[in-house]
């Protein structure tokens, strides 16, 4: 910031002078395209293979069957939809928050442009069957390397952005996005270490114990750093503009910031209870994950906390129903990850559908609203003009919220039930259903259940796309980057609302 | 003390201001619990040591699991056997690290929507996975796995045996040069064997050169070798 203070010392002059800069809204319209487009087509792929498990007859050929299109479910909603938002939620805020636009406006557009070229490729590849088969990082080597150098880029724009700042502390959105940042960093370099045979092909470095070991550090932390950390960032932003409260508690956010980060990277193991990794590794894990409720739960409450005296706003704002109903989503998904952390518990949600329910709680509540949120926000003020329709964003929140109820309902219903199958004894001592498709026929119309909730998700979705077409082609030809004045060497203290 | 850094205004403010010792103290907080948790495993732990005797898998079978990979098998099956007695009872015995040892990667999975496959070798002859892969539901009414009718049509080429077999020797597999640089002979040599096996058994005939042999050498290899008498285990929680 030294060079700014170089104009003129604050006070010094009668009038202090002005300097004027414009924010970079035009990439945040990228972000925001590229989400609502990829989460579309991710959550048709959801649909898809949603339909596929009880009617298999939809594994239509090589190229869309049921074990080729999952990983491109899950690549698409997390790296593309989720991905997108919050590089759109970054790109807004962080220039707000640093009073600053972007370090490099060259670097952003490579960013934008890199990240959806990832994800076509991912798109392409998938289908193929070129992948690595390490969950949530099937990609070959590479993409993994195209990802690396886009990451690398982005960081620098984020940081350069953060050095030029004219706002002398940094926010607690901006704390989250460093994390993110540095951690997704690390587990993916750390992850991806392979030998490749070719191409299009490559073996991990590691082998057995340690390959699963790393491969869950990696899956259960992109989990907190991919789906946690930058929607905590998301919402200590959004939120309190959206109710226009500051944020409940300065001290809460802190403590809850350093415990969150600290403890997360310790849990993985906890996707291997009863695996053949060493049991003090496995125990090691539950014990973090149960104590990692609390920091979880620092977050819902400094998320909740800061609608208190606001609550009335809710009713006419679908922008803070969508926001409330996420953040609760991710008070449950948080307390219902410990204790399926719970060895005992563990033993019978494992390989159940049990997980589908927890991750779609997290996943569709929790990222999937409060991304709704944030676009419904920040449409109008992207393309300045009105939303076209209230009434159909409420309908989008009803039918989203249906539908992530039947979802989670039936998961929980067949998890349960087909965990208790497996484990089922007959008096001699003998399995009770000692034929696997018996277990597999009685969880099959919980499946149909769950195709309807996710339908009616996804037509949430669509109901989206509709409002944001119909703003943005009523919205003005020429969106100019929107100007701020600030005072030269400005150093106001960081206020707990976000300044703007 | 504890107040002073997190009053408003008290020390933790400070550090606010300073992005980049920000993030080194966040660096230093997500390492310090990577580093704890993998140094055992990566300096002393003896878990990566197959188990005496124990081979790898043959030119086919790697070529097989390649084609498990490449299907996302691993998406609906697991492979690890947990010590459970109904476990136990259904699949034969619990998994050990040792007899994953030269897995790279690992397929232990994450989701049984079909049955775990960690004991699956010897359990049905050949035919039986043949008819399996090309229409699930004509051995097993109302299974719910995909078919891949395709496996039993396409050619499986050996070429590539090689360079894989290489680099899974740089990873630890402990391949002779031999056996790197002629996979594909042997690869062949075992396919024609398995082949015939199958005409034996009744089923089609010209399999050698497809993929779904491939595929039937590796699913009758899984836990074949290295598989103990079932030993007690701790009991179900
Ligand atoms: C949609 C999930 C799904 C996918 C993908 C899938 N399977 Fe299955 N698999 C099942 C189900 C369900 C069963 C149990 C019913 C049956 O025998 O078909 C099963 C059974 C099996 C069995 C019999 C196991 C036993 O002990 O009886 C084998 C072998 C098998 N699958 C191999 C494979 C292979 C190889 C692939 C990949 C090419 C694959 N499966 C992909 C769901 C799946
Ligand atoms: C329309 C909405 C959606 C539908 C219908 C849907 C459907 C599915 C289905 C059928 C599976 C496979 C389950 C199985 O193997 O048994 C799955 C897995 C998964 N989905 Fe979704 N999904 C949707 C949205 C999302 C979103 C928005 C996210 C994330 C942001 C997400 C993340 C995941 C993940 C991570 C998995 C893998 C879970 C695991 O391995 O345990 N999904 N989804
Ligand atoms: C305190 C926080 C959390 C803890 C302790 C936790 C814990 C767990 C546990 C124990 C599992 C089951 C592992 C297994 O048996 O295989 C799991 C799976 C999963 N969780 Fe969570 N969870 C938490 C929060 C979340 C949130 C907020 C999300 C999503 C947004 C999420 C996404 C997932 C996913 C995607 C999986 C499936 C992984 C897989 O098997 O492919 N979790 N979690």
């Amino acid at each position: 910031m030294a060079e700014l203070t170089t104009t003129a010392q604050a006070g010094a002059l009668a009038r202090p002078t002005l300097e004027v800069f414009r924010y970079d809204d035009r990439i945040v319209r990228h972000f925001t395209l590229a989400t609502i487009l990829w989460g579309f087509v991710g959550m048709l792929v959801g649909v898809i293979i949603a339909l596929q498990l009880p009617f298999p007859e939809a594994n239509l050929g090589p190229y869309l069957s049921f074990g080729r299109l999952r990983p491109l479910h899950t690549n698409a909603v997390i790296f593309a939809f989720a991905g997108n938002a919050i590089f759109a939620a970054i790109y807004y805020s962080t220039q707000r928050l640093c009073k600053a636009r972007m370090f490099s406006d060259w670097m952003s557009r490579f960013h934008f442009w890199g990240w959806q070229g990832i994800i076509v490729a991912a798109a392409i590849t998938l289908p193929l069957g070129l992948t690595t088969s390490k969950e949530y990082a099937e990609l070959e080597w590479p993409i993994d390397i195209a990802i690396t150098v886009v990451w690398v880029v982005f960081a620098v724009n984020f940081f350069g952005t953060l050095y030029k700042r004219r706002e002398q502390h940094m926010y607690v959105a901006l704390w989250f996005y460093i994390a993110t940042i540095v951690t997704v960093a690390v587990l993916h370099l750390g992850n991806s270490m392979a030998v490749p045979a070719s191409w299009f092909n490559s073996y991990p470095i590691y082998r057995g114990v340690q390959d699963a070991l790393v491969q869950w550090w990696y899956g259960h932390n992109a989990v907190a750093f991919f789906l946690t950390t930058p929607f905590l960032g998301l919402m200590y932003y959004f939120l309190p503009k959206a109710a226009e409260r500051p944020v409940f508690s300065y001290r809460l956010s802190i403590i809850h910031f350093w415990s969150l980060v600290f403890i997360y990277i310790w849990a993985g193991p906890h996707h291997l209870n009863y695996t053949a990794v060493p049991e003090w590794a496995a125990t090691l894990g539950m014990v973090f994950s149960v104590m990692l409720w609390m920091p979880s739960w620092g977050g819902m409450i400094n998320g909740l906390f800061t609608l208190r005296g606001a609550w009335h706003k809710l009713r006419d704002s679908v922008v803070l129903k969508m926001f409330v109903v996420g953040i609760t989503f991710y008070g449950m998904s948080t307390f219902e990850g410990p204790m399926l952390s719970v060895k005992t518990v563990n033993a019978l949600s494992h390989y159940t559908d049990w997980n589908i329910a927890h991750v779609h709680s997290g996943a569709l509540g929790w990222n999937g609203f409060m991304t709704f949120g944030m676009i419904y926000w920040l449409v109008p003020r992207l393309w300045k003009r009105e939303l076209w329709s209230q009434k159909m964003a409420n309908a989008h929140f009803w039918i989203g919220t249906i539908g992530i109820l039947l979802y989670v309902l039936a998961m929980y219903t067949s998890g349960i039930t087909q965990g208790l199958m497996w484990r089922a004894f007959d008096d001699t001592g003998r399995l009770l259903y000692p034929d696997f498709m018996e277990t597999v026929i009685q969880i099959k119309p919980m499946y149909w259940v769950r195709l309807i909730g996710g339908t009616m998700y996804l037509g949430g979705v669509v109901l989206l796309m509709v409002n944001v077409w119909q703003t943005i082609r009523r919205a003005p030809k020429d969106l100019p980057d929107p100007a701020v004045a600030v005072p030269a060497a400005s150093s106001t203290s960081a206020k707990d609302i976000p300044v703007a | 003390m504890f107040n002073r850094l997190i009053k408003a205004n008290g020390r933790h403010r400070r550090l606010e201001g300073w992005p980049f010792i920000f993030t080194a103290l966040t660096a230093l907080a997500i390492l310090t619990g990577t580093i704890i948790e993998f140094a055992p495993l990566f300096l002393v732990d003896d878990s990566m040591t197959a188990p005496e005797g124990a081979t790898p898998w043959t030119p086919l079978e790697v070529a097989g699991r390649d084609l498990y990979i490449r299907e996302g098998c691993n998406n609906c099956h697991s492979q690890m056997v947990r010590p459970f007695r109904h476990e136990l009872e259904r699949y034969g015995n619990f998994s050990t690290a040792a007899e994953t040892a030269f897995e790279s990667p690992h397929l232990w999975g994450s989701k049984r929507t079909g049955p775990d496959l960690a004991r699956l070798g010897g359990k049905y002859p050949h035919l039986w996975h043949v008819r399996h892969m090309e229409d699930p539901r004509s051995t097993s009414p109302g299974s719910i796995m995909p078919d891949y009718p395709w496996m039993l049509t396409a050619r499986m080429d050996y070429e590539y045996l090689p360079s894989v077999m290489s680099a899974l020797r740089t990873v630890g597999l402990p391949y002779s040069d031999a056996e790197v640089e002629n996979a594909p002979a042997l690869a062949r040599a075992q396919a024609e064997q398995i082949a015939a096996e199958i005409v034996e058994q009744g089923g089609p005939e010209g399999l050698a050169n497809k993929e779904i042999t491939a595929l039937v050498a590796f699913l009758q290899r899984l836990g074949v070798q290295h598989s103990e008498p079932l030993t007690a285990a701790p009991d179900q929680p």
